[in-house]
């Protein structure tokens, strides 16, 4: 039923998570100035700023503390995103920070992530805010950690402090249940394999004979658990006139998942009935196919009475309908700055419909360093737990570990309309 | 491998040049259009995406047309996202009267070829009106474009506004969210962003509050250009390379022109020059350049050492965070 795809992928997008201490301003920094991502005129005001400050040189985390609050206290705040390219690839960097109150936008630059890049320094070890980082990479079910364990040049490059780390670490991940791992010696301040081996004579870790950090984002290949299974969620629907046909409507939206030609079976939730996909229109012209992540317009080959929200989906794989009333179990980050509420109304967006959703119990809150759960009442800011919670109106859902995208959902609250949560969905059935 | 052949990216080949009599370059153009690459029909297709959430999720939405480049592209992709239907928003643009007549000429030309409706609103109006006051009569109206902004906003009681700003222009930027929250102030809080995961966004606004949406937040420089290639989209005739006079002042070339004379003392030049960007013309200097096919555009912008912003804006230099403030007082 769940296919995994090892595609060949020409656009990766990784997360990195850590302080300013760990260096991990300064390892994005190096990434992007010896991969000559950095333009002359971005080195000019870092080397401005870095003497203004009565430094010398040139200080490469100033390339990524973009706002002003930032720069004053030294942290990073929010999640900033970067570009660079390669020869092979193209990178999206999620940059983030990796302090416990910043758990959130952690969350939010890991989301859309494949590798999630966390940061140990070497001569601290591992901290419980490396642990943190990669039971957040397991609960949003990122393919692949990269641990780059930073710093060796302060602990004199020794093989063995990298190989201690690199054990106690890679039993962590076993426990956490991790899916890959890897791990890489690196100082990102003198730049020793980030983007080239060794850059002294001294050849200081000859004994390290992998990938350097680019090399590693360069080739690493990512499984994606995506199902294969064709899920369409309607955006809007147009009345306009399309082709031959002139009654029927078009459909618009994203194929989220698997793939649609014309004269598939298809199945309209949650009404449940039936059609064939009559025509794929693009601006160019009719198509025979649309692939996952294509926006298109579909029109169907009767007439059904489909609106937003409603999800087109393959007649003999549908996603599960959690009927109205029903109720799921779903892993949440607590997002808002008021902790959950068991009393109140919140609204759920999954896919392209909002409904109402009350939660029923909040069943356990995980341990973050260790994922064990523990029995709470209620989830505060930056808790992660496994909550039940009921809707007003039916959903089509996967699970997670299915579909990232038919098993994700975020939590509004209809108040101050902040985002409060964002949720995986767990059980593939109606299990709770 | 070549300096060249290093910095250019997954995906992407400079198409093969050849000479004529003449010297002058010509693309090869060998069978039909390719396909959009990979990535790039990855961001067509999640800006048309954005697009569509806004437009089921907003009452009253406006797109921000100024003729530049960027916000081509995003014409090109609001055809993608609801042709044959006409668009569900009318276009705006927020005039500051600083103008280059070809991109004014090229704006109202695309507007009637598109058969959309344009708002202007003017910053000269609210000079005259009194609602923006000028240090200087001569000077940058880029910042005093939020008034009008804001105004226009009241006047039509928009809550949402797309704009073709990129995270890959500037450092602020880089940090502001896709679906970009404001107050009844048209105020940005940098550090009060909405948390925005997966595709999943939260549209939801009080009244006299509305939101920006970036739907190109993920495209950089490079990718406008290519995808202006493959969609074989016109630009305003000042992106390419043409003789203008300019004057050489604080490593830039500033164009000579009635708003913009040369001070006294500066020698007035003559060069290949194109634009990078197109803006207030008091503010928005021009690179010295002989690309004149957006092909050679594509491959002088694998080449550049500089940033679009860096080498063109001459406002956002003043502090390392010039950018930041004016968008948090509500710039666009």
């Amino acid at each position: 039923m769940t296919t995994i795809s090892e595609a060949t992928i020409d656009t990766l997008r990784f997360s990195t998570a850590g302080s300013v201490d760990d260096g991990k301003s300064t390892l994005i920094g190096r990434l992007l100035y010896d991969s000559k991502s950095i333009l002359e005129d971005q080195i000019a005001a870092i080397a401005r700023t870095t003497s203004k400050r009565g430094q010398e040189g040139l200080d490469l985390s100033l390339l990524t503390d973009g706002l002003s609050a930032e720069r004053e206290q030294g942290i990073t705040i929010d999640v900033a995103y970067r570009y660079f390219a390669t020869p092979s690839r193209r990178f999206i960097i999620a940059d983030t920070p990796g302090h416990e109150q910043y758990t959130r936008n952690m969350v939010t630059g890991a989301s859309t992530a494949d590798v999630a890049i966390v940061l140990i320094d070497a001569a601290k070890g591992i901290l419980s805010q490396s642990r943190r980082h990669a039971a957040l990479a397991v609960l949003l079910d990122l393919p692949h950690v990269l641990v780059a364990v930073n710093k060796m040049d302060l602990v004199g490059y020794q093989k063995d402090v990298f190989q201690k780390i690199k054990t106690e670490f890679a039993a962590i991940a076993r426990e956490l249940g991790v899916r890959e791992i890897s791990f890489i010696p690196v100082s990102a301040l003198v730049g020793d394999n980030v983007v080239s081996k060794t850059v002294d004579a001294a050849n200081n870790m000859s004994w390290y004979v992998g990938p350097t950090l680019l090399e590693f984002l360069e080739t690493v290949r990512v499984k994606k658990t995506t199902s294969s299974a064709f899920r369409f969620p309607v955006q809007l629907v147009s009345r306009v006139r399309f082709g031959a046909n002139q009654d029927s409507r078009g459909y618009l939206g994203r194929v989220e998942s698997g793939s649609v030609h014309v004269g598939d079976q298809v199945v309209v939730l949650p009404t449940g009935e039936t059609a064939k996909i009559a025509e794929i229109i693009t601006l160019e012209g009719n198509a025979e196919s649309a692939d996952s992540q294509d926006s298109v317009t579909l029109t169907l080959d009767r007439q059904i009475d489909i609106s937003r929200g409603d999800v087109i989906a393959a007649r003999f794989k549908p996603p599960r309908v959690i009927q109205s009333s029903d109720k799921f179990r779903g892993n949440v980050c607590w997002l808002g700055n008021e902790p959950l509420s068991l009393q109140r109304k919140y609204l759920l967006k999954h896919g392209t419909r909002t409904v109402a959703a009350k939660i029923v119990s909040v069943n356990s809150r995980y341990d973050i360093l260790t994922l064990k759960p523990e029995t709470v009442t209620t989830l505060n800011t930056n808790d992660i737990g496994e909550l039940s919670i009921a809707v007003a109106k039916p959903i089509m859902v996967d699970a997670y570990w299915e579909n990232h995208v038919g098993g994700s959902f975020i939590l509004l609250d209809e108040a101050t309309n902040a985002t409060v949560a964002a949720g995986t969905i767990l059980a593939e059935t109606s299990d709770v | 491998m070549s300096f060249i052949d290093s910095i250019i990216p997954a995906g992407f080949s400079l198409n093969k040049k050849k000479l004529d009599a003449a010297g002058t370059a010509h693309s090869e153009q060998v069978g039909a259009r390719p396909a959009l690459s990979k990535h790039l029909r990855w961001l067509e297709s999640e800006a048309i995406h954005i697009m569509r959430e806004t437009v089921a999720e907003t009452r009253n939405p406006a797109l921000l047309f100024s003729g530049g480049k960027d916000s081509i592209v995003m014409l090109r992709i609001a055809e993608k996202a609801f042709r044959p239907d006409r668009f569900p928003f009318p276009l705006l643009h927020i005039d500051t009267e600083h103008n280059f007549p070809e991109v004014i000429q090229f704006r109202d030309k695309k507007v009637a070829a598109l058969n959309e409706k344009l708002i202007v609103r003017s910053v000269g109006e609210d000079i005259r009106a009194g609602r923006v006051v000028l240090r200087k009569p001569d000077e940058s109206r880029n910042v005093h474009q939020t008034t009008t902004l804001l105004g226009a906003i009241k006047e039509f009681e928009f809550d949402a506004l797309f704009g073709g700003a990129r995270r890959d222009e500037e450092k602020a930027r880089a940090k502001e969210r896709i679906i970009s929250h404001r107050d009844e102030w048209g105020q940005w809080d940098p550090k009060n962003q909405r948390p925005e995961l997966w595709s999943l966004y939260n549209l939801r606004i009080h009244p006299g509050e509305h939101v920006r949406v970036f739907p190109l937040s993920n495209w950089t420089e490079l990718d406008i250009w290519q995808y202006i290639a493959h969609e074989n989209l016109e630009v305003p005739s000042i992106y390419f390379s043409h003789l203008r006079e300019v004057v050489e002042r604080k490593d830039m070339l500033v164009p000579v022109t009635a708003l913009t004379p040369a001070k006294t003392g500066e020698a007035i030049v003559t060069r290949s020059v194109r634009f990078r960007t197109v803006g207030d013309i008091t503010c928005t200097a021009p690179v010295a350049s002989h690309a004149s096919t957006v092909d050679e555009i594509i491959e002088e912008t694998l080449l550049s050492r500089l940033t679009e912003r860096g080498a063109t804006r001459l406002d956002d230099q003043t502090s390392d965070a010039s950018m930041e403030q004016r968008k948090k007082e509500g710039y666009f």
